[in-house]
């Protein structure tokens, strides 16, 4: 069964959201207007609406992460959820459990939604394939495969920003070969009608047959950031070097380094972006972080509204009106709306 | 007393026999006659084939069998009864077992828990260097006099090249033949799968085709420099083809052989993380599949085989990168091996001899072949019999397999071994 298969319902509707790739243009967008729909409630003063009450999220981290779990915590406690928070790290798959072995644990608690991260490419997959009906998986990132929320979270940064997508030109810039996020975006931007999406790095961080995702790869910053409107650095990981795949940091920053100089090739109305955490002085200079171009702080506000959406959504609850003086409906406590 | 197997349609391709005869089959389990009855045979029980193909009994290249070491996947009693009921009489078994086949002790051990079940036959394989550690050179000659007929180092690479001359030019002092695995271990790294478009999208770590390549050539070399008998075990890419063909050409001693799930599956099969398809060395592209097929045909590939491994469930139940490999095969060989012919690449008689003398060739044993004096090791089939391999049907204790589900076409109605029904299968079953 293909993933696209198993995270759509026979409606068309979200059952679980494990990949960018292969999901419906319709439903990306439906997931920025929701999130759209949530950015009030963060400035509010009560910043709680109640679409995931009596709901329980288990947040499943084997991968350790401060960012990504702390705005899927405060996501599903602003929809009223119970929230557990779970580092299993190794340690339990070291004493002879299995990963659905533990997982199949907590669903015996009826748990609702498992958010979860996993150092291994297809465990969100695997989950999701192996759970029963009632639950839901949000793939927090698995490997090199997928971290669906935080493209999503980036796309809706390009919309905010760039207003669509049809006459943009989008570098993602670095490590691409070891990067789960670098997949999710260039499938959510190919999706959403994206007019060029370009990949930067040496070739030992280009993972092979990349063109055959719809992008144009290039080695060199000039010639890959000519004229783009919007730039996405990844995360340089330092013990890259040791796997013989760049020769220092220095080299790496000299080359492909974002200061201003390079970024003066591209348009002159250009974003740039940065999904966390940064190597100042590796993969950006901080002049360009902290300058007139950057875009990286929204970008975490706006994580929280992707993930409350995505929640939203998965659990069938109806998305809050935009104007913020209207009381929300009532959730729907069971099951999940249908068409 | 004798048994007649009447009515089939025999191939037996060492002898050129490929039409309809009767076996002859006497009391001590030898074939006596072929088409016509030997002078004073007695009847006893009569084994009515007609429809049905009669060949030798299968012989499987490489079938791992869990023991000892793995008892918890499967055993030498469960994988020797699957492996008659996909018609295999007789395997050779990795010395990658626990302990590994490194004295002559585990060799005998093995073979003689294979006659107490009397099912098939086990051929041991010899480990290459002690322990499979890639160091020192293991009892070459004393393992050969146990009954190894071949010596490997399985999957376990040997990185110094001067070790594997050595073993290599030892074992050409012996005249023995080594079964090599060859892939460079640094270029294969973490990788779990082939390196191409379908690694990328799925991020999972990519074993890229030049591992193998640098592999077959370095040993090609080493092959080149000692004379050594040596066969290539299961090719995944066309370029390797390509070399070993050339090697042939050059009229170096070298073989290869290709398993059957390599014929039949390609990268794309791991879809949406199949670990079922999470096998080693990889499935690779279309292209590289259909460059092994055609190997078959020009007759640079020798031999199919199963190269069975047999998994507990849990051992699939991972995320891909951390499933085991593997594929349980045996049941499925001839039927895959069948497909071949089914899809026009190879004719009938070549499917049977890719599963029964060409491999029996290559390690020098005396099987495969059902001329009079032969032992009656038989595998008889309905060729035209269409079913549906489900987990719930086979014999085999490991049920981890890609084809589960697919539609199959020839199935084994008998087995004999040593002139004993070992296996039936009613044609309703």
């Amino acid at each position: 069964m293909r993933e696209t298969d198993l995270q759509i319902d026979a409606d068309g509707q979200l059952l679980h959201f494990l990949t960018t790739e292969g999901l419906h243009k319709d439903l990306m967008l439906s997931i920025l207007d929701t999130a759209e729909s949530f950015i009030t409630i963060g400035k509010r003063e009560i910043k709680k609406v109640p679409l995931l009450r009596g709901k329980t999220v288990v947040n499943l981290f084997f991968e350790t992460s401060t960012r990504t779990r702390t705005t899927f915590e405060i996501a599903a406690k602003r929809l009223s959820a119970d929230v557990i928070n779970l580092n299993p790290q190794y340690s339990s798959t070291s004493k002879g459990e299995t990963l659905l072995d533990t997982v199949r644990n907590l669903e015996a608690m009826h748990t609702d939604l498992f958010v979860v991260r996993h150092g291994n490419s297809g465990a969100a997959f695997m989950i999701a394939k192996h759970a029963p009906p009632h639950v839901r998986i949000i793939n927090a990132g698995d490997g090199r495969h997928a971290h669906p929320t935080q493209a999503m979270l980036d796309m809706f940064t390009i919309r905010a920003h760039k207003g669509g997508f049809e006459k943009l030109r989008v570098a993602i810039v670095g490590d691409i070969m070891h990067s789960r996020v670098a997949r999710s975006q260039i499938h959510a931007l190919t999706t959403l009608g994206t007019a060029e999406v370009r990949v930067i790095a040496p070739r030992t961080l280009l993972p092979a047959g990349i063109e055959r995702l719809g992008v144009h790869a290039f080695t060199d910053m000039r010639g890959g950031l000519e004229d783009v409107d919007v730039v996405i650095l990844l995360r340089l990981q330092r013990e890259r070097m040791s796997g013989a795949l760049i020769p220092s940091e220095q080299e790496y920053f000299n080359l492909y380094g974002l200061t201003e100089d390079k970024l003066a090739y591209a348009d002159k109305d250009v974003i740039v972006m940065h999904p966390g955490p940064m190597n100042r002085g590796l993969d950006i200079d901080s002049a360009v972080a902290d300058g007139a171009h950057s875009v990286i702080l929204p970008q975490v506000t706006y994580g929280i509204a992707i993930r409350m959406a995505v929640m939203a959504l998965l659990m069938g609850g109806q998305a809050p009106q935009s104007r913020p003086t209207r009381r929300t409906r009532r959730p729907a406590t069971t099951g999940r709306r249908r068409g | 007393m004798g048994l007649l197997i009447q009515g089939g349609h025999v191939i037996d391709p060492i002898n050129g026999i490929d039409g309809r005869k009767n076996i002859y089959i006497d009391n001590k389990g030898f074939v006596v006659g072929i088409g016509r009855a030997p002078k004073g045979f007695k009847k006893t029980r009569t084994l009515d084939v007609r429809g049905q193909i009669v060949c030798p009994g299968l012989v499987d290249i490489r079938a791992r069998l869990r023991e000892p070491g793995l008892e918890y996947k499967a055993t030498i009693e469960s994988e020797t009864q699957a492996a008659v009921a996909g018609g295999i009489t007789s395997l050779c078994c990795p010395p990658d077992t626990n302990p590994p086949i490194d004295t002559p002790a585990m060799a005998q051990m093995i073979q003689q828990r294979a006659w107490r079940f009397g099912m098939a036959f086990i051929y041991p394989v010899g480990a290459l260097t002690r322990g499979l550690k890639g160091d020192l050179l293991s009892d070459m000659a004393a393992l050969d006099e146990s009954g190894c007929v071949a010596f490997s180092n399985a999957l376990q690479p040997i990185t110094d090249t001067r070790v594997m001359r050595r073993a290599m030019e030892y074992a050409a002092s012996f005249d023995l033949t080594v079964l090599l695995h060859s892939e460079d271990p640094w270029l294969h790294g973490d990788g779990c799968m082939h390196e191409g478009e379908v690694s990328t999208r799925l991020g999972l770590p990519g074993i890229p085709e030049a591992a193998e390549i640098v592999g077959v050539a370095r040993d090609l070399a080493l092959v080149e420099h000692t004379g050594v008998r040596a066969h290539f075990c299961q090719l995944s890419s066309a370029r390797a083809v390509a070399m070993i063909a050339e090697a042939q050409k050059r009229k170096l001693p070298v073989t290869a052989d290709v398993t059957a799930h390599h014929l039949h599956l390609t990268d794309q099969d791991v879809g949406s993380f199949n670990t079922q398809c999470h096998v080693l060395p990889p499935l690779r592209s279309l292209s590289d599949r259909n460059a092994l097929r055609r190997a078959l045909k020009s007759g640079v590939i020798s031999a199919v085989c199963s190269d069975h491994q047999p998994h507990e469930p849990d051992a699939k139940l991972a995320p891909f990168s951390r499933a085991e490999p593997g594929i349980s095969g045996l049941e499925t060989l001839l039927p895959l091996t069948l497909k071949l012919v089914e899809d026009g690449m190879i004719t009938l008689a070549d499917a049977v001899a890719l599963v029964t003398s060409r491999p029996a060739a290559i390690l020098g044993v005396d099987a495969g072949h059902l001329g009079v004096g032969a032992t009656a090791d038989v595998c008889v089939f309905d060729p035209d019999a269409e079913w549906i391999l489900s987990a719930d049907d086979m014999i085999s204790r490991g049920r981890n397999s890609p084809f589960l589900g697919w539609h199959l076409r020839g199935r084994v109605t008998h087995t004999l071994v040593g002139g004993k029904i070992v296996f039936s299968r009613s044609p309703s079953d």
